[in-house]
């Protein structure tokens, strides 16, 4: 078979491919190595590739297939957000203030990977410390979106993204703070799912909200990403948020049929800000969930509009203490020349952070200083329950949410990195379910001038089998989450 | 509540962030348009209601008092940064990490 | 012009865990630098706090221990700031919600001069559960410090007071009372100078009968009551002497430096801190349900106070006996095992409280290794109430003891100290005695009671000190007056 269609298979068929000896994880890595090679100078989705400890990884999981003890996973290669720490890896969460360190311990994603079998084919890069709607923030560049490479792929896991779209790994890790999962799933045109906080452990993910940020899985199904699911949930004693729950198999109701499904569409994500030719196709898909047997209810999440403000609070509040420990001592950057301590620190931290990062972390340093905390973050805190409880009420009267993931296609690169307010207004539609703790996910639902638009699928807690079974019924139907970017061939390879 | 150069340098300084003077106003017309956003919050009335620090409502976990790590520190500065200031051995000696004179 | 002097305690005690309060690592004291700082110790990037079970148990055993609310709901705060032994740049703490309320200490007063002692309750505002920072270590390389982050994230009870106290001697013996206490219940041991319990203290001073309190000046760290005598008298005079002046107090956080004498303010906390506290995300509430505090009061062991009353009723032991007693636990428990092993209380008491001390005192020795055992005293005042030896011969049989010479009846048997009560033998010695003083017996028959003790004496002497000199008294008497 040829390596374009093993690139563009799914977790599901490689998994088969690799029980019946049909390929080896070492041809498989390889294959995707060498499409990384070929087509990652252009794209920039990884930051940091090392050849040897992949391959070694997937002679294990031969080893291991041989054997007869292989999960479904085993042997498959995967990208890691490089914002999840893994031992002897370089793990820079996109920023220069970690540039050169080396992670000494493997955080519980990477852990379920690799006792699962997966091969770790690098780490991908990221809007720095997650903190960006374009993946321009990151010290390591901008990331190509792989539809159109003037634009950008979404943020912060745009490496991940673009890795996905351009087929330069079967699937990737992401994390989603307030849309980092969902949006560049949009802008990129694949699947992608952000859990119930508490479903994956946070322990060695570096952290920029620690109450929002949940990592899930980016993909090209719902089917792999319930695969994905599979290895990435379970409790971790080492996350004080981590939830105790019974391990389940997320793949156990994808063929349920829709007959009878609720879907609720609030008002609020139609109204003036979105993009109508994004609008448009998002109405075509839930034509097509209507003739898949759904029920469209009209609802209301009367303070959507007020979730960027709150979110604007909160989280750059955790995040001035979260990147707190970042003062040169101990790891990280450290200035070259410093004349005491407040010199070390101010320099250190000045070199080693990027300008929007440096923004945050002043907003944040602002909003918790003494005698703004009540009027911002004790106030946030409170409209955070007026937005989660939006929820618990449209939940009375639908099974699952639907609307728009992002605003609009991806932007051309550049549009808004001076204009801090546009950019976080592209997370108008992500970001109230990371204040509630909620599931969302974006499909692939078409495309509007060649560039691809998701549709957002938002289920109450824990109810992700449910949301994947509805994005997967929705596949089986419609082929725009097959569809992959052509990729010229870059010339010197040509 | 408006910004000024000095609020900037001010919460630059708690966060131990240096920022020149044309940084400041730089931040100060971002920071400004940031606020204005967040200010849309003051006209939303939240008496009575409960702040919200975490989605779910649960209680801390505890852990047994059982030694569970063990001795990491050559691992661990391994990754420690340079000294600078002219050195380029790491900023450690005899297991201790080192900075500048710390002033009691 | 008369000045009051007004003193709050804020007292940082390591509690007696294993591990650290929100990691597996090792808390033991005096290893290898950085050896127990674990990557949460460090703050890694990406590692999670998850509190220890333990250090809330010794929280709540506190909280029992001096009547205190114990919250059912507390919170854990990030307290923001920037310091090389504070590697997360913040410190989680409890600061609108702390675990442990309002509660009281009654403390003991001792007599200053011709002033009585006293009794005199100090109410504690709250107790939280926060980590301790590391260390920096001066001089190791020129111009530089070094950071060791062993003790970063160690467990800490801060036990805050109201400003109740009004001069150095109460702050002290509050200071002293609650080092006893905690290490009492078993949280705390008390090791002042590993830093196991630390105290900071506020000073202010305002004029006699004002009821606004004046600006006060905190005292880090101080580790030895003595220092701490020593700094709040100084800090007092320097307070109200620079009022006098007509000066004005700033607040101001200070260091006692014990060669001087003196105080000085902190140059690191000259400017004023503005901490940002808010809950932590990382931690979830802490939750302490009725069932939690009766699982430790089942652990808790008697209080001195209940220790106190019971001596006094049980044992019929004075008030000041019964406190002295139960002064620590190691010599209350001291106490009751010699009466346990059938020895009577009120002796028991004076021979703990007596010999035992005084060598202790003598030699610095810890009760823990006194070389007399309870139940070797026990045997020793068993021997005095059954009369085979006099008092007299008991303190050179618990000398011998002390030394480490035997057991109690060999040693009595090897220095010939029993007594004789053999009736027949003492009116031998008696007759002697009479024949060889006929002019003592003279004087007594004339009158003179005197003479009667100098014949006793005699006895006794010519007995070696050996007779039993109740039986001596009888049966002389008898011989005189038939």
């Amino acid at each position: 078979m040829s390596n374009t269609s093993l690139t563009n298979s799914s977790l599901f068929q490689l998994s088969q491919m690799l029980a019946s000896k049909s390929i080896s994880s070492v041809e498989l890595t390889q294959t995707f190595l060498n499409r990384i090679d070929t087509f990652n100078p252009n794209i920039n989705a990884y930051i940091a590739l090392d050849q040897d400890k992949t391959l070694a990884q997937a002679k294990t999981a031969d080893v291991r297939i041989a054997a007869g003890n292989a999960e479904p996973l085993t042997g498959i290669p995967i990208a890691q957000k490089d914002i999840f720490c893994a031992k002897g890896w370089q793990t820079t969460c996109g920023s220069k203030m970690l540039a050169n360190f080396i992670a000494p311990y493997d955080a519980h994603v990477i852990t379920q990977f690799d006792n699962a079998g997966a091969v770790n084919l690098g780490k991908t890069n990221m809007d720095e410390f997650a903190m960006g709607s374009s993946n321009e923030t990151s010290y390591f560049g901008g990331v190509k979106n792989p539809w159109d490479f003037s634009r950008v792929p979404g943020g912060s896991s745009g490496g991940s993204a673009a890795a996905v779209a351009a087929r330069l790994c079967a699937a990737a890790t992401g994390t989603d703070t307030g849309g980092s999962i969902r949006q560049p799933a949009s802008l990129c045109g694949f699947t992608g799912l952000k859990p119930t906080y508490g479903v994956v452990s946070r322990y060695g993910m570096i952290a920029f909200a620690s109450s929002l940020d949940q990592a899930g899985p980016m993909a090209k199904s719902a089917q792999d990403c319930a695969l994905m699911m599979n290895v990435m949930a379970g409790f971790d004693e080492r996350d004080s948020t981590s939830l105790n729950r019974a391990k389940e198999d997320y793949t156990r109701e994808l063929a349920k049929p829709l007959h009878g499904l609720k879907i609720g569409l609030p008002k609020e994500y139609f109204a003036e800000g979105l993009d109508t030719s994004v609008a448009t196709v998002i109405e075509a898909a839930i034509a097509e969930y209507k003739k898949l047997g759904a029920e469209i209810v009209e609802i209301s999440l009367p303070n959507t509009g007020l979730s960027i403000p709150v979110y604007y609070v909160l989280a750059p509040a955790e995040a001035s203490s979260n990147l707190s420990r970042y003062d040169g001592v101990r790891y990280g950057h450290r200035a070259a020349e410093y004349t005491d301590l407040m010199d070390m620190y101010n320099k250190s931290r000045a070199e080693g952070f990027g300008a929007e990062v440096k923004r945050r972390i002043l907003i944040g340093t602002y909003v918790l200083s003494a005698g703004y905390y009540d009027a911002y973050y004790l106030k946030a805190q409170q409209i955070r329950r007026l937005i989660a409880q939006d929820f618990v009420e449209a939940f009375k009267q639908c099974d699952v949410i639907m609307g728009p993931a992002a605003p609009s296609t991806a932007f051309k690169a550049g549009e808004k990195v001076d204009d801090p307010v546009a950019m976080y207004l592209q997370d108008i539609y992500t970001i109230s379910t990371n204040l509630a703790g909620l599931p969302g996910m974006s499909v692939p639902a078409g495309f509007s001038n060649g560039l691809p638009v998701g549709l957002q699928i938002i289920g109450n807690y824990f109810d992700e089998a449910r949301m994947l079974n509805v994005a997967h019924q929705y596949q089986q139907v419609t082929d725009w989450h097959t569809q992959m970017p052509e990729l010229s061939m870059p010339k010197e390879v040509a | 509540m408006a910004l000024s150069i000095e609020d900037i340098k001010k919460i630059a300084h708690l966060a131990r962030i240096e920022v020149s003077d044309s940084e400041a106003a730089a931040t100060l017309t971002k920071l400004t348009g940031i606020l204005g956003l967040i200010e849309q919050m003051q006209a939303v009335d939240t008496t009575g209601i409960v702040p919200m620090s975490h989605s779910q409502d649960l209680a801390q976990r505890l852990r047994e008092d059982v030694v569970t790590k063990t001795n990491q520190r050559e691992e661990f500065q391994k990754i420690a940064p340079v000294l600078g200031n002219g050195s380029s051995e790491k900023a450690v000696d005899h297991g201790l990490y080192l900075v500048p004179k710390v002033i009691e | 012009m008369e000045w009051e002097v007004v003193i709050g305690l804020e007292t940082h005690t390591q509690l007696q865990t294993n591990t650290k309060i929100f990691s597996g690592a090792s808390v033991k004291y005096g290893a290898e630098p950085n050896t127990q700082a674990c990557e949460v110790s460090i703050a890694l990037p990406g590692v999670l706090p998850v509190l220890n079970k333990e250090a809330v148990n010794c929280a709540i055993k506190f909280g029992l221990a001096i009547n205190a609310e114990i919250a059912p709901r507390s919170v854990f705060a990030r307290k923001n700031y920037f310091y090389p032994d504070l590697p997360k740049g913040y410190q989680i703490s409890q600061f609108e919600l702390p675990v442990v309320g309002k509660g009281a200490v009654t403390i003991q007063v001792p007599a200053v001069g011709k002033n009585p002692a006293y009794e005199k309750v100090v109410n504690i505002t709250r107790a939280h559960l926060e980590e301790d920072a590391g260390k920096s270590v001066h001089g190791a390389v020129e111009g530089m410090s070094g950071i060791d982050l062993n003790r970063a994230g160690t467990p800490l009870l801060e036990i805050v007071t109201e400003p109740d106290m009004r001069s150095a001697a109460e702050a002290v013996a509050y200071a002293k009372k609650l080092h006893e206490l905690v290490q009492w219940i078993g949280i705390c041991d008390g090791n002042m100078q590993e830093g196991s319990f630390r105290c900071d203290v506020n000073v202010s001073v305002r004029k006699k009968g004002s009821d606004k309190l004046g600006t006060r000046r905190e005292i880090k760290n101080l580790n030895s009551f003595k220092f701490m005598t020593q700094a709040i008298e100084y800090e007092t005079r320097w307070q109200i002497e620079t009022l006098e002046d007509g000066g004005t107090i700033h607040q101001a956080t200070v260091l006692f430096n014990p060669d001087t004498g003196e105080t000085r303010a902190m140059r690191s906390k000259e400017e004023a801190n503005d901490y940002r506290y808010f809950p932590d995300p990382d931690l979830l509430p802490l939750e302490i349900t009725e069932a939690d505090k009766a699982r430790v009061q089942a652990q808790m062991p008697e209080l001195p106070e209940a220790m106190k009353a019971r001596f006094e009723a049980q044992f019929g032991l004075t008030g000041y006996d019964a406190a002295s007693l139960t002064a620590s636990r190691e010599l209350a428990n001291y106490f009751v095992a010699t009466v346990n092993k059938g020895a009577e209380a009120k002796p028991a008491a004076n021979w703990v409280m007596g010999a035992i001390s005084a060598k202790l005192n003598a030699e610095e020795k810890p009760l823990a290794d006194s070389p007399v055992s309870a139940e070797q005293l026990a045997s020793l005042l068993k021997r005095i109430a059954d009369n085979t030896i006099s008092n007299n011969a008991a303190k050179q049989v618990f000398e011998a003891m002390w030394n480490s010479e035997g057991e109690v009846d060999t040693i009595i048997e090897a220095k010939g100290l029993k007594q004789v009560s053999d009736t027949g033998a003492i009116e031998a010695i008696i007759d002697e005695v009479l024949a060889a003083n006929a002019a003592m017996v003279e004087e007594f028959k004339a009158g003179k009671e005197k003479a009667f003790n100098a014949l006793v004496g005699q006895a006794m002497k010519a007995s070696k000190g050996k007779a039993n000199p109740a039986q001596v008294n009888e049966l002389l008497k008898k011989k005189l007056t038939t």
